[in-house]
């Protein structure tokens, strides 16, 4: 066990192990102590739902969102001290807003009897969880309602995130693509009512099944949700997702932690570096590696500037899907000018894979300052003038007022978070509540909606842009002096000045540049307010140069699966509504 | 000598139509690449007028692709329906003093008669695709038109009332001292709003809304027949122009700026530079709009046409019988 987590061992458990403890009493808890100190316990199988459901309902200051849910392949794990045997682990993550904490509970399963109990009764939202985690690991969730693969195609063999798995091409047999498979790859897509439990009529109405993507102008991207119409009006919706998913969590398993930041760039496309955000400070949680202050300031500006870009791409395209077709180029030209900040900066675009392991690439260039003063005192109007023609339009504001409306019971029972959770009129903001990365350090506010409608989830993400260009302004105004990466022997790529003259730093340099870094074993999630959402990086790593486990909770993976509750009696105009307020980007779901 | 002038007169109209349509293709991307901070098409000859040509060129070359699914003979006349009423539509459109195909005592009636044929068009292509997307576009088109048709003809009773002619050449004369739009406003912006549904532009092209039904009703269709759609309806648009210069706009009717060169045949040049300067306006207008609106919902636009639209012509109707007997 290592330094870092002996620390934690040290210290008291938390104050829910207390309570749970004396609540359970007959139930075995193991706490396990984890390097980000987020409350984990192991329960048994045969009452982690009591568990779950007394933090659900039943606790004086509950935790009501399933925040996430995954499984684990622990068969060959080899550092697993204290902890209970286990090949297979579902991890069940809660959110309590009134605690502002979290709570991760661990179920242990063997590779012969990998069966556990569904929550989806407790949680709504863990149906698409549990299917994630079959699909994914083969383990069984009894009783769920509608148990098939979800990312990955129907035809698909094997479940992909098992340690056995192949995560290779070149580790499988050359694909050749038949006429007979062909045809039941095809015929796989055919949607059958019935597996949803639709039925096709009801009385003498035949019901319309109208497929919407996989490939259609606002599914943004490959998204398939298929509408039972009753004439235009939804009877009910069934999303598909997977058509995106490109295995990202597997290639964690298989780059060294280094090289896996440009892929944590491409999860959610449309803004580039605050991927990089959770995944490297989780990697630095790990490593136990403090950044310098103006490694901090450099990061939130990035970051920042790409909370605007993404939001532009949100709104040009909001605006667009009610039929609104000039303000995307409007955006699409001022995130322009923010893409030529980041050239400057970086030299990329979209995904300029700019974080690292303990800082950032490389310093800010000379006159950044000027580039970025420009931007925030161009902004402010433009915003302005956006609201005006784009949000205080009144055919805009009558194809989105009072339209795909969900409450904040709903909200936090489906897993909703971010600007859609605001929306609601929860107050609550990563940035400010759980201050990460030194958030604490600058000032802004947190637009707050009241109706929880799509026009409430576009006004909130549109104020948080104003939010963004003042952050930016502050980082600018106060960019501290200082390096850009931390001076930890597991920076990657590690500090360089010393090389040349002492043989210990050139060795240290050689392996990690050539293996890469060795991060200490230990869990860690880290949690950012992305644009969409919240999204977490949880990673294991069992002391090797790759991660054990990584697992990327993102937002709109939960916003897509409350589509069918908030789009029925609606039509089918109202569904793109709803489609483009969610903010979906199909990479971000489908990983 | 006479046939020769008809025929001219017939088939300047015809060519004139489209013509004025296929400009409007690029028209339409050079303003709305103004209006959207960007640039259109600009790279075919001058202005990249050229890409006219080049668009037609495409369409003519493309496979004319039917599915093997759709009910062939049907799905084939469709676009012709649609192309051939609006055509014909233009046959009655006085252009300057003389210059028309034909002036019928019964013109209004026949434009209006028309622009339902084209509704056919749609509809049948439609529901001939057997395509579900294209379906909801039909069916979406067919209420749409149908209902929006029925006050965009009771809204021109009024102009007819004053004039006591259905012939558009006796409007366009009618209006000598005084043009329509002043005294017939609110019949001119429920026409206004009526052509915008007919030639179902943005914000009223539910029919072939692409964020929702990918192109609506001719979602199935390719090469010419698709061809045949776009120009019909960017003709729409011209003639939805055309008839509200004609009818509220007094028409030719301009001051004479060449008169002082003493040539006669001069004024009908000017008479005309008048009308095309009139539509072109309105043409510019449709463009703004689709720049400028969002869409709203199918129910919201039906229950703007029967709620507000509907009533406005009826009181419009009222007013100007009111007057009319005041009068006498």
């Amino acid at each position: 066990m290592n330094t870092a987590q002996t620390a934690v061992n040290q210290l008291d458990k938390p104050a829910i192990a207390r309570e749970l403890e004396n609540r359970f009493a007959d139930v075995t808890l193991i706490y396990q102590p984890t390097i980000d100190a987020l409350p984990t316990f192991w329960v048994g199988r045969d009452r982690f739902r009591d568990v779950l459901k007394y933090l659900k309902t039943e606790s004086v200051q509950p935790y009501p969102m399933l925040y996430d849910l995954c499984g684990m392949d622990e068969r060959v794990r080899t550092h697993r001290e204290g902890l209970p045997n286990s090949d297979f682990t579902v991890i069940y993550h809660l959110l309590s807003i009134v605690r502002n904490e979290d709570i991760r509970i661990k179920v242990a399963l063997t590779e012969n009897d990998n069966t556990v109990p569904t929550v989806s009764d407790i949680f709504p939202n863990a149906n698409w969880y549990e299917r994630e985690a079959w699909d994914m690991f083969g383990i069984t969730f009894d009783g769920h309602p509608n148990l098939r693969r979800i990312l990955t195609p129907p035809w698909w063999e094997g479940h992909p995130l098992r340690k056995d798995h192949p995560a290779r091409a070149t580790e499988m047999e050359p694909f050749t693509l038949t006429e007979e498979k062909q045809e039941q790859y095809q015929e796989a897509l055919r949607f059958k009512p019935e597996e949803w439990g639709m039925s096709r009529k009801k009385g003498d109405t035949e019901y319309m099944f109208l497929n919407i993507g996989p490939n259609h102008p606002s599914s943004h991207g490959a998204f398939r949700i298929v509408l039972q119409l009753d004439g235009e009006v939804v009877v009910d919706a069934v999303p598909e997702i997977g058509f995106h998913h490109r295995g990202a969590e597997k290639m964690g398993e298989r780059q060294s932690w280094h090289s896996f930041i440009p892929y944590t760039d491409r999860i959610d496309y449309a803004a580039g570096v605050m991927n990089n955000l959770p995944y490297v400070m989780a990697v630095e949680k790990l490593a136990g590696i403090e950044v310098p202050d103006r490694v901090k300031v450099i990061r939130i500006m990035l970051v920042e500037l790409f909370r605007v870009i993404s939001h532009m791409v949100f709104w040009g395209t909001f605006s667009a899907d009610v039929g609104h077709m000039s303000s995307i180029f409007y955006m699409f030209n001022d995130r322009e000018r923010i893409f030529r900040i980041f050239e400057a900066i970086t030299g990329g675009r979209m995904h300029p894979s700019w974080f690292r392991i303990g800082g950032v690439a490389q310093d800010l260039p000379n006159g950044w300052d000027k580039m970025v003063r420009d931007f925030v005192e161009w902004m402010p109007g433009r915003v302005d003038h956006f609201d005006k023609i784009s949000m205080q339009n009144t055919v805009l504001q009558k194809r989105t007022v009072g339209i795909g409306i969900y409450t904040q019971e709903e909200a936090l029972d489906w897993g909703v978070t971010g600007p859609g959770l605001r929306a609601t009129g929860i107050d609550y903001d990563f940035r400010r509540d759980r201050a990460y990365g030194g958030y604490d350090q600058f000032d802004f506010d947190i637009p707050v909606g009241s109706n929880g409608d799509c026009y409430d989830r576009a006004a909130v993400r549109v104020e948080e842009v104003r939010q963004s260009v003042r952050i930016v302004k502050q980082c600018l105004d106060n960019m501290p002096e200082g390096p850009y990466k931390a001076d930890h022997p597991l920076t990657t790529p590690p500090p360089k000045e010393r090389t040349m003259r002492d043989i210990e730093t050139l060795i240290h340099h050689f392996v990690n540049v050539s293996w890469g870094p060795v991060i200490p074993a230990g869990e860690a999630s880290v949690t950012v307010e992305a644009t969409k959402g919240n999204n977490s990086y949880y990673l294991t790593s069992d002391g090797s140069t790759t991660s054990y486990r990584t697992r990327i909770r993102t937002p709109t993976f939960a916003h897509l699966q409350m589509l069918p509750l908030i789009s029925r009696g609606l039509m089918v105009q109202d569904v793109v509504a709803i489609l483009c307020a969610t903010d979906i980007v199909m990479a971000d779901v489908d990983r | 000598m006479e046939i020769i002038l008809a025929l001219l007169k017939v088939f300047g109209v015809l060519i004139g139509a489209v013509l004025a349509a296929a400009v409007l293709t690029w028209y339409e991307r050079r303003m709305l690449g103004l209006w959207q901070d960007r640039l259109g098409p600009n790279r075919v000859w001058f202005f990249g007028i050229g890409i006219v040509v080049a668009d037609m060129l495409k369409m003519f070359f493309k496979d004319d692709w039917i599915p093997p699914f759709a009910d062939k003979p049907i799905f084939v006349m469709a676009p012709a329906i649609m192309l051939g009423s609006i055509w014909m539509a233009f046959a009655v459109v006085p252009f300057a003093p003389g210059i028309h195909v034909i002036d019928l005592n019964v013109g209004l009636l026949f434009f209006m008669g028309m622009s339902s044929m084209a509704v056919y068009g749609v509809l049948l292509g439609g529901l001939s695709s057997n395509s579900k997307f294209a379906l909801i576009g039909g069916l979406r088109s067919a209420a749409q038109m149908v209902s929006y048709e029925v006050f965009m003809g009771l809204s021109l009773m009024g102009v007819v009332m004053i004039t006591g002619s259905f012939s558009l050449v006796k409007i366009v004369e009618a209006q000598g001292d005084l043009w329509f739009v002043v005294t017939q406003f609110l019949g001119f912006i429920v026409f206004m709003i009526a052509g915008i549904a007919e030639s179902h532009r943005l914000p009223f092209d539910l029919p072939e809304a692409e964020q929702e039904l990918v192109q609506g009703f001719h979602t199935e269709y390719s090469g010419m027949s698709f061809g045949m759609y776009m120009v019909g309806e960017y003709m729409g648009v011209v003639l939805v122009s055309v008839f509200i210069t004609t009818i509220f706009f007094g028409g030719w009717l301009g001051p004479d700026f060449l008169a002082w060169t003493g040539i006669a045949w001069l004024s009908t040049v000017t008479d005309f530079f008048w009308f095309a300067v009139k539509a072109a306006f309105f043409i510019s207008f449709f463009v703004l709009l689709r720049a400028a609106m969002p869409r709203p919902r199918y129910d919201q636009l039906m229950s703007l046409g029967w709620k507000i639209m509907l009533p406005l012509t009826l009181l419009n109707l009222v007013v100007t019988g009111y007057v009319l007997l005041m009068q006498t």
